[in-house]
């Protein structure tokens, strides 16, 4: 899908997905970074308006100032950008375990109304999966740690569903309590980015209808009853990401 | 004490069949050559520990070398899928293969309670989540110090850890610097140790974030230049992300793969990669 308001403003999905989320992250903010969007975002998010945001990835780059794309999480780039390059168990447990990251960035394959996530396997079950994902990675401990956590994702009926397959990694649960339950100290999931809308259920993307997004989600969605529309990406924002995109192996 | 050897040498003398292996270097520093030598030596029935199986594991897991695998991030990174570690969970080919998943967190503390010499080590993490229920070592424990639940993970000790390295001095002692992973706690927890390295030097050169593994840790080093391609390593050559993307349609029918075995691997001029 490609978006067009302005005559000769368009953009793709996955732009305003990222320009979107690098909106949200502040200059002060201490960010823990996944592959893919979410990486791309906080990276575009640093050439605009939060040039010291501080950048966290598991592999151990820390406070990282990536000039050009990865392409996977632990790319020379990161590290030759990095203030300091720590092991892993300094990451998760002296940086995230502790609650030192006020921003976690996630991707999911899916996800459900209590904006539990899943990255294990769609379908049937876990020893017999229809499709098999990668799995957990850094995003269980980093969903359950981080002061807020933010979820990037790519709005279908298959991957919004009611209920998802396997909890990868906690967002709240089956409601009020889950966290508390099980000694999540972070808040969790604060906002889900997806081609048409946050999901704070706040604020719906520049030519998306709300028939688009009951289309494309797999339970009852409530509205806000003071709907927004995202900003329109700006002409130096749609600029920036293509010269970051064009910086990629990809 | 600490000898040097060639790479078939060495895998010869340490890597056996069905012991426990730990193969690490996360993105950076993966010792793709130990790896083929291993898929040349026809090593069978593996446990092989990773925390990304990447591009490594699933040449070895298609070349039937590994029967069982623990690991707690099982893509192509920045790519996809692995396809050859998904046909032989999904589908037993070449051979059924066994998981015992956890996520990194998990994994680097089982690695960090290994090199401990602790039974287990505790954390947050794996609560609220459904891997809790389905990996194994992985246990609730009541805070002796305050009213929380908190996670115990159980130690890994690797029969050997192969890792790859930029240097070795004549002494047999070795510097990794850049992204380092759980490399020193792969090899404190480790029984063996065998590590390939782009360079024996006469002495190092002190280098931004590096660490060093004294040779009194190591049993056996391998001159291996080019020896984590396609992965990188820092000051010798970056990461080949072009394999990486090519990886994808190799790996995604077994008969591409079975050429890939042919071509590359058993002719052995092939694995390194272009010439840099």
């Amino acid at each position: 899908m490609s978006s067009k308001l302005d005559s000769d403003l368009t953009w793709s999905d996955d732009e305003i997905m990222t320009i979107t989320a690098a909106k949200i992250l502040k200059n002060t903010d201490t960010c823990f970074v996944g592959i893919g969007i979410p990486s791309t975002a906080a990276i575009l998010a640093k050439s605009m308006h939060a040039p010291n945001l501080f950048l966290i990835y598991e592999s151990g780059t820390v406070n990282t100032n990536p000039q050009k794309l990865p392409l996977s999480i632990g790319d020379g780039e990161l590290a030759n950008e990095a203030l300091t390059v720590v092991g892993m168990p300094e990451i998760f447990n002296y940086w995230l375990q502790s609650g030192r990251i006020d921003v976690g960035f996630l991707g999911a394959a899916q996800i459900d109304r209590y904006a539990n996530i899943n990255t294990t396997y769609i379908g049937q079950t876990y020893q017999a999966p229809k499709v098999r994902l990668p799995g957990a990675g850094g995003a269980t401990e980093i969903a359950g740690a981080c002061k807020e956590v933010i979820i990037i994702i790519n709005q279908t009926k298959r991957a919004f569903v009611n209920q998802v397959d396997f909890v990868t990694s906690m967002g709240f649960g089956d409601g009020v309590g889950s966290r508390e339950k099980y000694g999540l100290r972070g808040g969790g999931p604060s906002k889900v980015i997806t081609k048409t809308l946050e999901l704070t259920m706040t604020h719906l993307h520049p030519g998306v209808s709300k028939e688009q997004v009951i289309e494309n989600t797999g339970w009852e969605l409530k509205f806000s009853q003071s709907m927004k529309i995202t900003e329109q990406p700006k002409p130096v924002e749609l600029t920036k990401i293509r010269e970051l995109i064009k910086t990629s192996d990809r | 004490m600490v000898k040097f050897a060639d790479l078939p040498s060495a895998i010869n003398e340490f890597v056996k069949d069905g012991e426990t292996i730990a193969m690490e270097g996360f993105t950076h520093l993966i010792p793709f050559a130990a790896g083929h030598e291993i898929i040349r030596q026809k090593i069978k029935d593996l446990t092989a520990i990773r925390l990304t199986p990447d591009l490594i594991y699933d040449q070895m897991i298609g070349a039937g070398c590994i029967k069982k695998l623990i690991f707690s991030w099982g893509g192509n990174p920045g790519v996809g899928s692995l396809h050859r570690f998904r046909d032989a969970y999904q589908n037993s080919w070449p051979q059924k293969l066994e998981i015992e998943e956890h996520t990194h967190a998990g994994l680097t503390n089982k690695y960090v309670a290994g090199a401990s010499g602790l039974p287990f080590t505790v954390m947050r993490g794996y609560r609220g989540s459904d891997l809790f229920d389905q990996t194994s070592g992985v246990v609730e424990i009541n805070s002796p110090f305050s009213d929380e639940v908190l996670t115990a993970v159980s130690a890994i000790n690797p029969d050997v850890t192969v890792l790859h390295a930029q240097q070795a001095d004549k002494a047999g002692n070795v510097m990794l610097w850049g992204i380092t992973g759980v490399a020193r706690e792969a090899v404190f927890a480790a029984k063996k140790v065998l590590v390939t390295v782009e360079e024996v030097v006469e002495e190092f050169t002190p280098k931004f974030n590096s660490i060093i593994i004294p040779n009194i840790q190591i049993d056996v080093i391998s001159l291996a230049p080019r020896g984590a391609w396609p992965s990188y390593a820092s000051g010798y050559y970056e990461r080949d992300n072009s394999a990486y993307i090519a990886w994808d349609k190799i790996a995604k029918e077994r008969d591409t793969f079975l050429t890939w075995l042919d071509d590359v691997i058993h002719k052995e001029s092939n694995a390194k990669g272009p010439k840099s």
